[in-house]
């Protein structure tokens, strides 16, 4: 019967160790063509997504990294767009690359960036929308964060490594491998932009994307450390906000 | 339901690669058609949809799934169907197409067009298959001829047959890929013009060509890997101009995925398979004059 042979099929295609199935005729090498086209197929999908954790451990580590990725998480789904998120808690958990401690963060920052180019469009509030907003309700006010956004804190410098890798000119990584990363990655229109943020500028947008009102997100954020109204400028600068609440009105969230 | 499209759809197209795009939004090269694989265009929005939107502007498009895994014992999975649908409805091809082949089994995506035997069994489920993805996208597909590097022992139909035997259950159209047709014959010993001369050619809504590369089996036979890799091989082309005169001139793609050449490489490969069709079509003018 077809769906017993095919899940035999199935269980083989990632494993050249395992006979191929009854009741199929093909010399030696011919069934492995099907095993090269899924596993090269997808150890491309990920070369394209994590460009900078490849050229950090080298292609022949990375290729045997992928492979084990691959055979511990093959895809769910047709949308190869997507493969790879969890790539970064594989490499966390992967032994031979235990002598990399950043190179999990600098996986989490390649799948942040893949989700920003992919995100949907919309077009981003500029600071000037504020000025709409009735004094009444700057109380309630609250930022909707654009749909590409994401909020980015990593324990290892994984932005700096990743900027170092954007440029033709040869990387040198010494200085860049202790301190913990903050960082925004949005895409308000066709670029995706990686904009490194100080700690506490980072937390008052992450507190404010999560959907805390402004003034409580105010009252708690560290008011010697930042100044909050630079953080509110700077988000909408980036592009990073896609509209805002207040009282019991909304206004953008325009897709484009 | 075919003939329909032809007035959208002429000439040689070339499946589209991002690379690309500067080069021809600069010149607006006179390309019949760009395909794209439909799996491709998925994302919510990003740079693709912006470009496929851009490329829309100027020309008709193929769109080309190649996750539906129609082949499999599987149920369709809607929601993939549903994304196709969305592809479809947010660009409104000229033709949208899939393959007889599979490509999930249960949970997993094997990103590749896997065989199947050609038995009573499958046939049926393959029929439910188009039936379902039909009636869901509201239109005809075209179903693809697989390359194939292995054979079931359970297999009793020519897959020829199997092809037609689908296209006349479920109304759907051929897509005739010259390549895997050539690939499949010399894999398995067929003799490639019987094969075609087994398919409803009246049914063809597009024509794939693509480059194949050679090599060797465990037995020390030599076979062929539908590669997508160079040049169309010049005993497909011979095989083309053969076809050409038994179909209308069906729009044909020029297939190329991997080693992509340059833009201009491209095109002048393009442009001499398209050379290969207008010499057909004028002798065959000539002949009923």
């Amino acid at each position: 019967m077809w769906p017993d042979v095919q899940q035999e099929f199935a269980g083989v295609l990632l494993h050249p160790d395992r006979m191929q199935p009854d009741g199929i005729r093909a010399a030696p090498l011919r069934f492995d063509v099907y095993r090269n086209n899924v596993m090269v197929g997808l150890r491309r999908a990920l070369e394209e997504t994590f460009p900078v954790v490849r050229a950090l451990v080298g292609d022949a580590f990375f290729a045997a990294m992928a492979q084990a990725f691959i055979r511990a998480h093959p895809p769910t789904s047709p949308v190869l767009l997507k493969y790879g998120a969890g790539f970064d808690v594989f490499i966390r958990n992967f032994e031979p690359a235990e002598s990399l401690p950043y190179l999990a963060d600098v996986a989490r920052l390649e799948q942040a960036w893949l989700a920003a180019y992919h995100a949907a469009d919309c077009v981003p509030l500029t600071i000037d929308a504020l000025a709409n907003i009735p004094e009444v309700d700057l109380d309630t006010l609250q930022l909707r964060p654009h749909p590409s956004l994401q909020m980015f804190a990593a324990d290892h410098p994984a932005v700096s490594i990743w900027e170092a890798h954007q440029g033709p000119a040869p990387v040198d990584l010494r200085g860049l491998m202790s301190g913990r990363t903050y960082a925004m990655i949005v895409r308000p229109h066709l670029d995706v932009a990686v904009i490194q943020l100080q700690g506490p500028a980072f937390n008052l947008g992450a507190t404010l994307f999560a959907g805390v009102p402004l003034s409580v997100a105010l009252e708690s954020a560290d008011a010697e450390a930042l100044d909050p109204s630079t953080v509110l400028f700077d988000l909408f600068a980036a592009g990073a906000v896609a509209g805002l609440g207040y009282g019991d009105n909304a206004i953008g969230d325009t897709p484009s | 339901m075919i003939a329909q499209h032809l007035s959208q759809i002429q000439g040689v197209g070339v499946g589209f690669k991002a690379e690309h795009f500067a080069d021809i939004l600069q010149s607006l090269p006179d390309v019949g058609f760009f395909e794209v694989h439909a799996e491709n265009f998925m994302g919510d929005g990003g740079p693709p949809h912006a470009r496929l939107r851009r490329l829309r502007e100027d020309y008709a498009l193929s769109v080309h799934g190649v996750g539906l895994s129609i082949g499999g014992a599987d149920a369709l999975d809607d929601d993939h169907l549903k994304r196709l649908k969305a592809v479809v409805q947010r660009y409104q091809p000229a033709l949208v197409s899939e393959h007889l082949a599979w490509a999930s089994h249960q949970d997993h995506y094997y990103n590749d067009l896997l065989a199947l035997p050609y038995t009573s069994e499958t046939l049926a489920n393959v029929t439910a298959h188009v039936d379902h993805v039909q009636s869901m996208l509201g239109r005809t597909i075209l179903l693809e001829n697989p390359s194939t590097y292995l054979r079931f022992d359970a297999s009793t139909w020519h897959e020829a047959d199997f092809l037609a035997e689908i296209i006349q259950r479920t109304g759907c159209g051929l897509l005739l890929d010259i390549n895997n047709i050539y690939v499949t014959s010399v894999n398995h010993g067929l003799d490639a013009k019987d094969y075609v001369d087994r398919l409803p050619l009246p049914r063809v809504g597009e024509i794939h060509l693509a480059g194949h590369a050679d090599a060797v089996d465990g037995d020390g036979t030599p076979f062929l890997i539908d590669a997508h890799d160079r040049a169309v091989a010049d005993e497909v082309l011979a095989l083309y101009q053969w076809i050409l005169p038994k179909i209308d001139m069906q729009p044909t793609l020029l297939e190329w995925d991997n080693d992509v050449p340059d833009w201009p490489v491209l095109l002048a490969e393009a442009q001499r398979i398209e050379a290969i069709r207008a010499g057909t079509k004028a002798s065959q003018a000539r002949y009923v004059a």
